[in-house]
């Protein structure tokens, strides 16, 4: 299937395309800076999302000491706990997730594991990390301005987003964040066009759509979808600052604010909700496909075997791609809207469970007799499918609507939600900077305090969110500032509480030690070599380490094989890289093997 | 099928059709979209996303107007002018219609000669395109400003519901947004055109990359987006 030679003589198609024109800079300033080449972004995107992640990782400790001891921290108020709660969640899943995983290792390892030269627009590519920045600075703003930033949810619902009483409702702190997202909008699409075109028209000779790596497929499907799903967004943000700025009602209806009826009537404060929604589930998946695709590269290379059922594996992701696009109402079972809606959107999101089964039982038969080398990422990897099968399975309970109506709104979504697209994709971003830390700098991550870091993440994040799932169960709410007075809660949920905020205290502070890491072995760390892993995708096989402007020196690489022959019986050695010619074999579970 | 294509691959590719030779494009290295550019390719992709916002808009417009408590105003009314003494409904989004239907026959043109290495009759005949441009923009700043002196306001108008107000200078303003960029950039080509750029495949300023007339039709790609989305406009807000 895979890896028949091109052509009845053996040779590789010849090349009907020309070699790209390269946009070589002149300055420092152009090569580091305003630089055009798609490594560079890429680091400075990731660096950017990092460090976001860092102010979002110390909101969620302020949340944390609130839940635990309420009432120890006077800075705490409601207003700044519904501050926190909105920054904290949109920081993650926008700019942190969706920006490392695309504009980051998009950027990075798209025209290496392709074998071209750069993305195909790169001036665009550059605008888009600099529109990122952009809106990742009026974001951050927005902690500056008068009224603090928006106390929404990070779900921004109307009519309470823009109403007084919500911090940053007749403030700046919605109308900064709503401009936010738009400029983020703006900036991602002109990276995504480049993704997308880039593994669609600008592949090396010989890289057919079925030889990619995994990883590519991934952010390739996770960047067409982010393009038809930030519409949405873009919308809806559009909409909610016209009902903000000039007035109108599109999400307003009659209502009364403080005793005064508004000026407002007729809007639907549903319609706020689909939009939402249609981009938020996508979103869910746009964040979990490209860890997919990360996460079967790092099993079958440190596993030492060919992934099992690679275009199973593909169809799959693109049927998750797919199928998300007609699940967002199941976000949306309490919010009253048609009862029958609720039939449709649970039998489509239980229906995704397919394709994702497919997946994570094609993991574990990747990993069955595989030669299995314990090392930092591939211990991350494991995690996540171990986390994200967790997270699945609940999300079957909030899945069905009878099992979701009295769990909405409790401490269980959380736990839910963190568990499946916050837990999972960052042990997979973690194992990833891991993995391929070495081709980015040419030295090896501190294996000591990398095995450190995960053991207290891994362990600490179940520590967290494991108990969460009790706490939800006994009907404890989220977005509550203070649940002390409470009667139903019993005192071993208040000890649970502190429990669970002292170990995110701890799993954050560890978060450093990997900070450190980073940093420490840009001078110290041991050389890598090209190919520390001994994978065989392209990235690794470039002539020099880190690779230098334009990748492949003279000559762009020619691929003769799929991605993942490990292993091959007969080969020298346990690994045959994709531009290696020689040995074919068929690949077993392939159609006509 | 597939496994033919690949083992076979340009071969395959020449002889195949209808939906084998799609599967053998798709499965061929290099190019899934064979012989398309990659600015084509991206173009394309970018208009489906635009689709998307489109959509958005008009779905949102439309479940606010079905949503909506207070009577929808009749735009047959509201966008009639009467003109020595005779009252015409939707007279001047008929004539707005026109010309920008009339600007993508131009753009069409333009793409024509562009292939042709006509030099001046492209940049010409994309002059013109941009001028049909300006006068659509044009007729609508004076809509609006019609409608805003009768007392429109997003907020609220004298006719009925707010929200007809609300979508009317949201959907037509996003829109007129489109074609002003639009405007903007079929300036920029036919000055690239006129000078020459293409045929000494000068390079940008900012890409460093070469000019080809490709640029021309990628133009026209979006050109033509923006009158198709007007002709959705036209027909679920006016025509309504």
């Amino acid at each position: 299937m895979v890896d028949v030679p091109l052509g009845p003589t053996g040779a590789v198609a010849p090349a009907d395309v020309e070699d790209v024109e390269l946009y070589h800079p002149h300055s420092w300033v152009t090569k580091y800076v305003f630089s055009q080449d798609a490594k560079i972004i890429a680091i400075q995107y990731s660096f950017v999302a990092l460090s976001v992640g860092l102010i979002a990782l110390v909101l969620s400790w302020l949340m944390r000491l609130q839940l635990g001891f309420p009432g120890v921290f006077s800075f705490i108020d409601a207003n700044a706990y519904y501050q926190f709660i909105t920054m904290h969640g949109m920081m993650m899943v926008v700019y942190v997730l969706t920006a490392l995983f695309l504009g980051g290792f998009g950027n990075y390892l798209i025209p290496l594991m392709v074998g071209a030269r750069d993305m195909v627009f790169p001036y665009i590519n550059m605008l888009s990390f600099w529109i990122y920045l952009l809106a990742v600075l009026v974001l951050v703003a927005s902690f500056f301005a008068p009224g603090g930033p928006t106390g929404a949810g990070w779900t921004l619902y109307p009519p309470q987003a823009i109403l007084s009483g919500t911090p940053g409702g007749q403030d700046w702190g919605i109308v900064l964040m709503l401009a936010s997202l738009m400029i983020f909008i703006i900036g991602f699409t002109m990276g995504g066009l480049n993704y997308v075109v880039t593994v669609l028209q600008a592949r090396a000779r010989g890289m057919t759509l079925m030889r990619m790596p995994l990883t590519v497929w991934g952010i390739f499907t996770a960047s067409f979808m982010a393009l038809l799903a930030f519409p949405a967004l873009f919308v809806g943000a559009v909409m909610m600052l016209f009902d903000r700025i000039f007035g109108t009602s599109f999400f307003m209806p009659a209502i009364v604010e403080m005793g005064q009826p508004l000026d407002r009537n007729g809007g639907s404060p549903l319609l706020f909700q689909h939009l939402f929604w249609f981009f938020g589930h996508p979103e869910v998946y746009i964040v979990a496909l490209p860890a997919f695709g990360i996460v079967s590269d790092l099993i079958s290379t440190h596993a030492r075997r060919n992934i099992f059922g690679y275009r199973m594996m593909v169809w799959a992701l693109l049927a998750i791609g797919a199928l998300s696009f007609v699940v967002w109402a199941h976000h949306m079972y309490v919010s009253g809207m048609n009862p029958y809606f609720g039939f449709f959107f649970a039998t489509t999101t239980l229906i995704i469970a397919v394709p994702t089964a497919i997946k994570v039982y094609n993991w574990i038969l990747t990993l069955w007799r595989g030669n299995i080398h314990l090392t930092v990422p591939m211990l991350f990897a494991l995690a996540f499918i171990v986390t994200f099968v967790n997270g699945g399975l609940t999300g079957l309970f909030l899945g069905n609507v009878v099992v979701d109506v009295p769990l909405s709104d409790t401490m269980f979504v959380v736990a839910h939600f963190h568990m499946v697209m916050g837990v999972a994709p960052i042990l997979v971003i973690f194992g990833a900077i891991y993995h391929w830390y070495p081709k980015v700098t040419g030295r090896m991550l501190n294996d000591t305090l990398g095995k450190l870091h995960f053991w207290v993440t891994f362990l600490g994040a179940y520590a967290i969110f494991f108990p969460m799932h009790y706490l939800g169960l006994m009907g404890i709410p989220r977005r509550y500032h203070d649940i002390a007075d409470m009667s139903f809660v019993p005192p071993s949920a208040h000890t649970l509480n502190a429990f669970i905020t002292i170990v995110a205290l701890i799993v954050g502070a560890t978060q450093l030690v990997f900070v450190f890491n980073l940093f420490w072995s840009l001078r110290h760390g041991r050389p890598s070599g090209g190919n520390p892993w001994q994978a065989t995708t392209l990235e690794w096989q470039t002539p020099e380490t880190p690779p230098p402007h334009g990748n492949w020196g003279k000559d762009l690489p020619v691929v003769y094989r799929w991605a993942y022959d490990y292993s091959v019986p007969g080969a020298d050695q346990d690994f045959l890289p994709q531009n290696q010619p020689g040995i074919t074999r068929t690949v077993p579970g392939s159609s006509h093997g | 099928m597939a496994e033919q294509a690949l083992t076979d691959l340009r071969t395959t590719h020449n002889e195949a059709s209808g939906l084998r030779s799609v599967a053998a494009d798709f499965s061929s290295d290099r190019q899934a979209f064979r012989n398309v550019s990659w600015g084509k390719a991206m173009m394309w992709i970018f208009l489906l996303s635009d689709t998307f916002v489109f959509s958005c808009f008009l779905i949102s417009y439309m479940t606010a107007r079905m949503s909506t408590t207070v009577p929808w105003p009749n735009p047959s009314e509201v966008f009639a002018l009467t003109i020595g003494g005779v009252t015409l409904p939707l007279i001047l989004i008929a004539i707005m219609t026109f010309v920008l239907i009339s600007s993508s026959g131009t753009m069409a043109m333009a793409v024509n000669f562009g292939y042709r290495r006509d030099r001046k009759k492209t940049a010409v005949l994309m002059l013109v395109t941009a001028l049909l441009g300006a006068t659509f923009v044009g007729m609508q700043a004076f809509e609006w400003t019609k409608l805003i002196h009768e007392g429109a306001r997003p907020w609220a108008n004298p006719w009925g519901a707010a929200q007809f107000g609300s979508s009317f200078f949201m959907i037509t303003g996003f829109h007129g947004t489109h074609v002003s960029f639009g405007v903007l950039f079929l300036l920029i080509i036919a000055r690239k055109v006129w000078r020459g750029d293409y045929d000494h495949e000068r390079r940008g300023y900012f890409t460093s990359r070469k000019g080809r007339y490709e640029a021309v039709e990628i133009m026209g790609l979006y050109w033509h987006f923006v009158d198709l989305v007007w002709v959705f406009i036209f027909a679920f807000f006016y025509l309504w």
